[in-house]
């Protein structure tokens, strides 16, 4: 039985960024689910995503201490799918539209955690 | 049943309407305000209680809400909903009740809701999860969604902080002209540029209002509806759009489920963008007035931003766009969806006084959900526009 957000934090875990495909659409999906969305096939395996992305839209929250402050971004993998993350290793008023990033986990708060930065 | 594209444009009507406790409303629980709400919807209508038989709310803290409300009352509702659609929720139930009326399954919908989490904050525990795939991110919930909607926009079509800026100088106009609106000191397109930085692009003041509020409308068939108190407000057209939950699955960060909702209502109400003499669009954030201005077709896309410049949604503008002042500067109580059909229904009775919009017939009020995720547009129009 697919445990989809179980599997997906397992292989975080290991060091492994997965994202699913389907073996009859060749369509990939993220975040993990038990069908893939519109088609609704449920011959979805893991496969290793490629960690390549481009940020599609960035918003900086703003904290008082402007160390604080920090990035959240949607990007676009080179897969497909789109997902929520941050950029690290850059100043965040340098991340912009369109900049191409890579996967990176980290551990944050003693948990694994995927991230990107710039490629 | 009398359906056109389908839905039973003009067949059923609004006709009571009500807030109550806008600004601060302390020492009450959110059932009390929708309750007050409801009963002056219904003293507006000239409606006994007794005779409601279907009640649709959303309450803001109770998941079971619909019941709690009827219970609260003393009904026996034939429907009872409390949708999770969000802020759009009671442009889905105009829809839902106008549907149950024309089919005969009942004769008179309240729908009612209040909410006071200035006075009363609510408690820790909310009644949505934190979604795993996006909150350890923490983007601010939901600030941080629409934040990247308006960095696309601006990133695509040039839009800038300025013309964000003149939604939130156009609603506090507007709220200047409204005795109800909460928020009426002055502003300037300056004073929203140099406010506190939040989530770029989104400043403080280009985010709508958390304070107290309550609002109902009472609902009836066309037939009912001509003995009433008031002129009827009829039901030309409502359609909805769900396209996603959590802003990485919006589809285009840039287009709305407005873009479906919005041609259905019009083709069922028979008319079109240009027709509108009053315009409810949900100003959660400026950025979203902009989007749906776009989405509903009263400008091409990528022309939002440009479409609300030098006060073209400002009182003495070209477009009549919130004129209460808007969840920027009136009332936005956690879901703002009811309070836009309550303005547009009194701006076509003609009761608003300095900002009341001269013979307005045709009214739009467009509710939004989530984050941009969902989108529900009804039309309404006078008995001359049957």
């Amino acid at each position: 039985m697919l445990q989809p957000e179980a599997e997906w934090r397992a292989h975080l875990a290991e060091g492994r960024f997965m994202i699913q495909r389907s073996r009859s659409t060749g369509g990939h999906v993220f975040y993990p689910r038990v069908a893939e969305p519109g088609t609704g096939a449920e011959d979805l395996e893991w496969v290793p995503a490629s960690g390549a992305g481009t940020v599609h839209a960035v918003t900086i929250v703003r904290k008082k201490d402007p160390a604080d402050s920090y990035s959240v971004v949607l990007v676009d993998l080179a897969e497909g799918p789109r997902l929520m993350s941050r950029v690290d290793g850059v100043p965040v008023d340098d991340i912009h539209i369109g900049m191409a990033v890579k996967a990176s986990i980290i551990n944050e708060g003693d948990k694994p955690l995927l991230v990107f930065v710039p490629a | 049943m009398n359906m056109r594209n389908g839905f039973p444009r003009g067949r059923a009507a609004i006709v009571g309407a009500s807030t109550y406790g806008i600004g601060l409303c302390p020492g009450v629980s959110a059932v009390d305000m929708a309750a007050r709400a409801a009963l002056l919807a219904l003293a507006d209508a000239g409606i006994s209680l007794a005779e409601v038989d279907a009640v649709y709310t959303s309450a803001p803290y109770e998941a079971l809400g619909g019941m709690e409300l009827a219970e609260y009352l003393g009904l026996t509702p034939k429907v009872t909903d409390c949708n999770r659609t969000g802020g759009s929720a009671f442009e889905v139930y105009v829809q839902q009740a106008a549907l149950a009326l024309e089919a005969g399954l009942i004769d008179c919908a309240l729908i009612a809701y209040g909410s006071n989490p200035a006075s009363n904050p609510p408690p820790g525990v909310g009644m949505t999860r934190q979604s795993p795939w996006e909150a350890p991110y923490k983007p601010l919930a939901p600030l941080s969604s629409y934040a990247l909607a308006a960095s696309r926009h601006m990133h695509l079509y040039g839009t800038t902080r300025e013309q964000l800026a003149e939604v939130a100088v156009a609603a506090r106009q507007w709220a200047q002209l409204n005795p109800e609106a909460a928020v009426r000191d002055p502003l300037s397109v300056e004073d929203v540029l140099k406010a506190r930085m939040v989530s770029d692009p989104l400043t403080v003041r280009d985010c709508c209002l958390f304070n107290d509020g309550a609002a109902a409308v009472v609902m009836v068939r066309a037939d009912r509806a001509r003995d009433c108190a008031r002129a009827p407000v009829h039901v030309l057209g409502a359609a909805h759009a769900v396209t996603h939950r959590e802003i990485s699955s919006m589809p285009d960060l840039t287009v709305t489920g407005a873009a479906i909702s919005g041609p259905q209502a019009f083709a069922q109400a028979g008319v079109g963008p240009a027709d509108m003499d009053v315009v409810m669009l949900y100003d959660a954030f400026t950025i979203t007035p902009i989007l749906f201005l776009e989405d509903l077709g009263f400008c091409p896309k990528g022309e939002g931003g440009r479409f609300v410049s030098n006060g073209h949604v400002a009182p003495g503008g070209g477009l009549a766009l919130n004129t209460n002042g808007g969840g920027l500067s009136c009332v936005h109580p956690g879901m703002y969806g009811l309070f836009l059909l309550v303005e547009a229904t009194r701006q076509l009775r003609g009761e608003c006084g300095e900002r009341q919009v001269e013979n307005a017939r045709l009214a739009l009020a467009h509710g939004n959900g989530g984050v941009l995720s969902s989108e529900a547009t009804v039309v309404l129009g006078t008995p001359e526009t049957l």
